[in-house]
């Protein structure tokens, strides 16, 4: 048998295997996903979403949530951007417990944190405050109950946002005669601009979905305390599969929308890769 | 002048103690060293971007050491340039005397004295996204030069230029010294760049500075 010399050319075996394997591997799970959207689209019909945009009920879900999910929304931002800036701005004793407490929501079971919630409230300060501006069982709790989850995904997006920022900027803007304060809203937030929205749209996507806490911290009331989620859980228990997914696709058309609104900002997976 | 006395910095686990220096009013001073020596940290320290732990720096006279980075009167040229994305040329030239509450027409006629001088007149409505890295770096330099300051440190202003534009800014450098008068402290790698501008070249060697001839041309 004849040893290979060096001068022998060495021709590696084709990659077509392994893209053939890594893309079946891949292709069931796309699969999947295309074929419940498209169970979903071909289950309804015009005339059920037409129907269900009728229903007195639906259309006040469909407000409701508009409105928790942005002023729940508008709160996330509220908290998330001083946190993400401190996070990323600040050593301290501790930081690392805090870092995971603030991914506590993102983790927790969503009944448990609809459970927290009301165990809080039943806290006399608290209860002593409901009887003035009542939240359990009515529309603040609602927002109180999406804030908690949608907040989670805002903070870190910002984090990401801000560790991504150089600093450079901040400190050429500090050698120029800003204070921190100043620096931070001539310069810092200004480039988190994308982030900002990242973040928003992410909280506002969770915000709409959010259900478990929902149904314990709020209810199921119509006319109420009724969201899009709860309408679907609320359409399918009485057996009327139509217009839970009527209602169902009107979340997913939201989802898409959120999705495509990120994407044309420019961010991409890599950018939130620690979500 | 700036006199650094003494200064022991600290940065994660890199250390610089008992640093010493000075650098004459009105020099050029390049300030070389290898990689990883910490000239860019002594140079955030005079800028007051870090936090000196022990020793004094002196501006003209002036201790410093625990003023805040803009009550220093230091301009400084991070490598890249660090242009602030969302502002205009005429922004980024007027920057430092908006948040010194001038006027609106001294500032005016300041942007205008930089712009012409720099040769930024026909770029003072653009945004930092593509403009050229000579172009990039006159902002800069004119961001930092517009309040008048005492000193300007450049952090290897040079380094990602092309030859061309390399001997531009040079040019931009020596005019500046000329015009201004400032105190330039200057890190740089190239001895040629050090020969052509410097008048005093420090050396950062492990952990100590220390004076030595200018390199030949």
């Amino acid at each position: 048998m004849t040893q290979p010399t060096p001068a022998t050319p060495h021709r590696p075996g084709s990659d077509r295997p392994f893209y053939l394997a890594l893309g079946i591997l891949s292709g069931t799970y796309v699969l999947l996903l295309l074929a419940t959207l498209g169970a979903d689209a071909f289950y309804t019909s015009p005339g059920h979403l037409w129907r269900a945009l009728q229903s007195p009920e639906i259309r006040y879900a469909i407000r409701l949530s508009l409105l928790t999910c942005t002023l729940s929304t508008l709160l996330s931002l509220w908290v998330a951007v001083p946190i993400g800036y401190l996070m990323t701005h600040l050593q301290f004793r501790g930081k690392a417990l805090l870092d995971a407490l603030l991914d506590v929501p993102i983790v927790l079971p969503p009944l448990v944190i609809g459970i927290s919630l009301l165990i809080l409230f039943q806290a006399p300060p608290l209860r002593a405050l409901e009887r003035v501006f009542p939240i359990t069982y009515a529309v603040p709790s609602i927002v109180l109950a999406q804030f908690m989850v949608a907040c989670a995904f805002a903070v870190r997006t910002m984090r990401v946002t801000f560790e991504q920022l150089s600093p450079r900027p901040e400190q050429v803007a500090l050698t120029l005669g800003c204070n921190r304060s100043e620096a931070f809203w001539r310069v810092v937030l200004p480039s988190a601009k994308r982030g900002i929205l990242t973040a928003a749209t992410l909280a506002w996507a969770r915000a709409l979905g959010e259900f478990g806490p929902i149904l314990v911290f709020s209810g199921a009331t119509r006319m109420k305390t009724e969201v899009l989620p709860t309408t679907v859980f609320l359409e399918l228990s009485v057996g009327n599969l139509e217009a839970a997914v009527a209602v169902s696709l009107l979340m997913v058309a939201a989802a898409v929308a959120v999705l495509l609104l990120i994407r044309s900002q420019g961010i991409t997976p890599s950018t939130q890769r620690s979500l | 002048m700036i006199e650094i006395e003494n200064i022991t910095l600290q940065v994660g686990t890199f250390r610089l103690a008992d640093v010493s220096c000075r650098i004459p009013r009105g020099s050029h001073t390049a300030l070389m060293g290898r990689t990883g020596a910490g000239k860019t940290t002594i140079l955030e320290a005079v800028c007051g971007l870090r936090t000196v732990q022990s020793g004094r720096i002196r501006i003209n006279g002036r201790d410093v050491t625990h003023e805040p980075p803009g009550a220093r009167g230091v301009g400084f040229v991070p490598q890249d340039g660090a242009l602030f994305g969302h502002l205009t040329v005429r922004q980024h030239l007027g920057f430092a005397l908006d948040v010194r509450r001038w006027p609106a027409p001294r500032i005016a006629e300041r942007v205008d004295e930089l712009a012409s001088w720099l040769r930024l007149a026909h770029l003072l409505d653009r945004l930092p996204l593509g403009l050229s890295g000579g172009e990039a770096q006159r902002v800069a330099l004119g961001r930092a030069l517009s309040f008048h300051p005492q000193v300007l440190c450049l952090d290897e202003p040079l380094s990602a230029l092309d030859d061309d534009t390399r001997a531009e800014i040079c040019d931009v450098l020596a005019d500046i010294r000329q015009r201004t008068g400032v105190t330039l402290l200057h890190i740089t790698h190239n001895r040629r760049e050090a020969a052509r501008l410097a008048d005093n070249v420090l050396q950062l060697r492990d952990g100590r500075i220390e004076s030595t001839p200018v390199p030949e041309a």
